[in-house]
């Protein structure tokens, strides 16, 4: 069983939700990547999703571009996202990590490269938001090879047919994008999300994570009660561009949003 | 016909057959060009863009709308446009005789407007009342805004900051047509930038909103439907050649930025083989320094804005800026059918300077008295030079795409003028 798949297993023994904070590679510097992934574990994190900037981010609102732009003016490449995979492996073999990002940068590593290592690295799964299964050709077959999960997205826009494809292509777990908009856009209708879920349950075996317009404590809270994973990224990211010239700051804080969503979910 | 040419697939050099029947039928049904197109788009656009191709692809066999494509053509565009000898320049350099497809004639002064008015066709049959567009230049921001005024639909033109201030006049213009144009911000502020931020509008607005895009490049089917729109450029061209000269011409030159004028002109023409085709990406300050728009003369292949294509990136597959003197051509990529003509070894691709460009649009502008755009002057440019190592009975088919009137500020700039 995967890291990521035994994780939601251990959660759902629990009855337990996932948390997923999302934070970009490099923001604030390369060396502040690792230390913040062991804060938002030590708050409760129990995946972490670590975007890998990219120049063009075209599913993303002003947060996580400007973020992305950040991270690139501390030099932050694809490589060093994986070397901070490995610094971060080296104090916790428990926490799932899965790269989100953009196809180019990978494509431009070559995918047998990447996906060795990536997984020398200690990365367990891979969200390609511009790789729809349908343009994934063998990246599923190689990613298996390599016990990596590939995680798809699933939109409000997305037809049954899609939902069942999408299910049997990936691994992992499947992310729900509960608005139609780019990250950190406006508040999710959280009883749309739930019968949305309810329908993709019926069509996908794995676990469901939703992400997209999370904010606070009560939105996670609404999002724990139907979906297995919730994903935070804009509000976490937004608050690491406030602080940007104070570390300690940030290392407190950030964290900080994450342990009021854990505690409000496990209430 | 099947012919032999030596090809780059996958990062190797074969010789292979190229069967230009086949060439000519692509895209597969997903969109791909050999390697090249496809659908690289977050999950949120997959169920739009499959409706948008399901419906174009009908239309497209519906003599109905072919009709009314044509009408709208013919009435509102003013085509065909004049296949125009260039006696002068053509004397003037001593070589090959030119011929200037004079897309610069059409209402609102490019070739922009084909496409506009097929994709607002589309848009009305959909039913989406909102149209969305990106503009570098502008001349396509102008040909949507326009046709948006004419079917009474509300238009939003993203255009980077950068290009707003070079193209003043177009940016105007839209406002008049009453658009909304909204400056971007983001990245390098041209319009690269302006794509983005018109995608992240259409993920927001999918139901209401139908996205014209301005250029043969994106996500599947927008290379072939704008392909198709142009296509009537080279129909027109073929043709003209065959009435006014009784042949086909030797070469065909067309500028490149996205390629949308390029390979409405060369489509028609694939399967005559004995016709060149030559694309002239914007080489700006030099390929050596750098500081050029250039993906298929000095790129790589890569994914951005929903296709496999060739790209401007660095090693870590960053997109990098691009700079050329023209706003139009100022794009890191370039649609998927070229990059697989450029392969296959169908097409050729080179690219002229600014100051080429520059010299190209002054000697035009003096021998024949048609002001092109600069966009269009990199074209000028090549055939200027190559013109006068080619026989005096050889002809060359250049694609003015636009008039050069929204330069005028630019140009006076580098006089240093202020207007």
């Amino acid at each position: 069983m995967s890291r990521i798949s035994g994780c939601f297993a251990r959660l759902a023994a629990a009855n337990r939700k996932a948390l997923i904070p999302y934070i970009t590679a490099g923001d604030g510097g390369l060396d502040l990547t690792v230390p913040l992934m062991h804060a938002l574990v030590g708050t409760g994190a129990d995946i972490i999703e670590l975007g890998v900037p990219f120049s063009d981010p075209m599913a993303d609102g002003p947060v996580i571009q400007l973020a992305c732009e950040r991270a690139l003016a501390h030099g932050t490449r694809l490589a060093d996202v994986l070397e901070m995979v490995k610094a971060f492996r080296a104090q916790d073999e428990v926490t799932p990590v899965v790269l989100m990002g953009y196809l180019n940068p990978v494509e431009m590593m070559g995918y047998k490269a990447f996906a060795e290592q990536a997984a020398t690295a200690g990365v367990d799964g891979v969200l390609l938001v511009d790789m729809p299964p349908e343009e994934a050709d063998d990246v599923p077959a190689l990613m298996q090879a390599h016990g990596l999960d590939l995680v798809f997205l699933l939109a409000p826009t997305s037809k049954v047919e899609r939902i069942e494809a999408i299910g049997k292509a990936g691994s992992g777990y499947v992310y729900y994008v509960s608005l139609k908009g780019v990250t950190g856009s406006a508040q999710l209708n959280t009883a749309e999300v739930a019968e949305r879920v309810g329908f993709i349950r019926q069509h996908v075996s794995q676990p469901v994570g939703v992400g997209f317009g999370i904010r606070d404590a009560a939105s996670a809270k609404a999002v724990a009660a139907v979906a297995d994973g919730v994903i935070v990224g804009s509000v976490l990211v937004n608050k690491m561009a406030e602080l940007q010239q104070d570390r300690a700051a940030l290392l407190q804080e950030v964290p900080a949003i994450l342990r009021s969503m854990r505690e409000a979910m496990d209430a | 016909m099947p012919l032999s040419f030596l090809n780059l697939y996958k990062g190797c050099y074969v010789v292979t057959q190229v069967d230009l029947k086949a060439l000519v039928s692509l895209p597969d049904e997903r969109g791909h060009f050999g390697p090249y197109g496809g659908r690289f788009v977050s999950e949120t656009l997959m169920a739009a863009l499959e409706e948008l191709t399901e419906t174009y692809q009908r239309l497209w066999q519906d003599p109905e709308f072919i009709a009314e494509f044509d009408r709208d053509l013919k009435h509102y565009v003013g085509r065909p446009s004049p296949l125009y000898h260039a006696e002068r320049l053509s004397r003037e350099l001593g070589g090959a005789q030119i011929y200037l497809k004079r897309e610069d004639l059409n209402h609102t002064g490019a070739h922009k407007v084909n496409n506009t008015i097929g994709q607002a066709l589309l848009a009305k049959k959909i039913g989406k009342p909102r149209i969305i567009a990106e503009t570098g230049a502008g001349q396509h921001g102008v040909a949507s805004a326009t046709v948006a005024a004419r079917l009474g639909l509300e238009c939003v033109v993203y255009m980077g900051e950068e290009d707003i201030r070079r193209q003043a006049l177009n940016v105007y213009r839209m406002k008049l047509l009453g658009a909304t144009v909204v400056p971007v911000t983001s990245g390098t502020r041209t319009l690269k930038d302006a794509l983005n931020e018109a995608m992240r509008d259409w993920v927001t607005n999918v139901d209401s909103t139908f996205y014209i895009i301005g250029t043969a490049a994106g996500p599947h089917p927008y290379p072939q439907m704008v392909r198709d729109f142009q296509s009537v450029i080279g129909r027109e061209a073929r043709q003209q050649c065959l009435e006014q000269i009784g042949r086909l011409p030797d070469a065909l030159v067309a500028c490149v930025g996205g390629g949308s004028n390029a390979i409405g002109l060369f489509y028609p023409f694939i399967e005559d083989a004995s016709v060149r085709m030559i694309g002239v990406e914007a080489g700006g300050l030099g390929l050596a320094t750098g500081q050029h728009a250039a993906p298929l003369t000095a790129g790589r292949p890569g994914v951005l804005h929903g296709n496999r294509t060739y790209l401007m990136a660095d090693d870590a597959g960053q997109i990098l800026g691009t700079h050329s003197v023209s706003a139009g051509l100022d794009y890191p990529g370039v649609g998927p059918e070229h990059a697989w003509l450029k392969d296959t070894g169908r097409a050729e691709y080179v690219a002229a300077t600014d100051e080429e460009a520059m010299n190209a649009f002054r000697m035009l502008t003096r021998i024949e008295g048609i002001m092109p755009a600069l966009e269009s002057s990199h074209a000028v440019a090549h055939a200027i030079k190559i013109a006068p190592t080619m026989s005096q009975d050889q002809i060359l088919v250049v694609n003015l795409s636009g008039r050069g009137d929204k330069d005028i500020h630019t140009v006076a700039g580098i006089d240093g003028i202020e207007i």
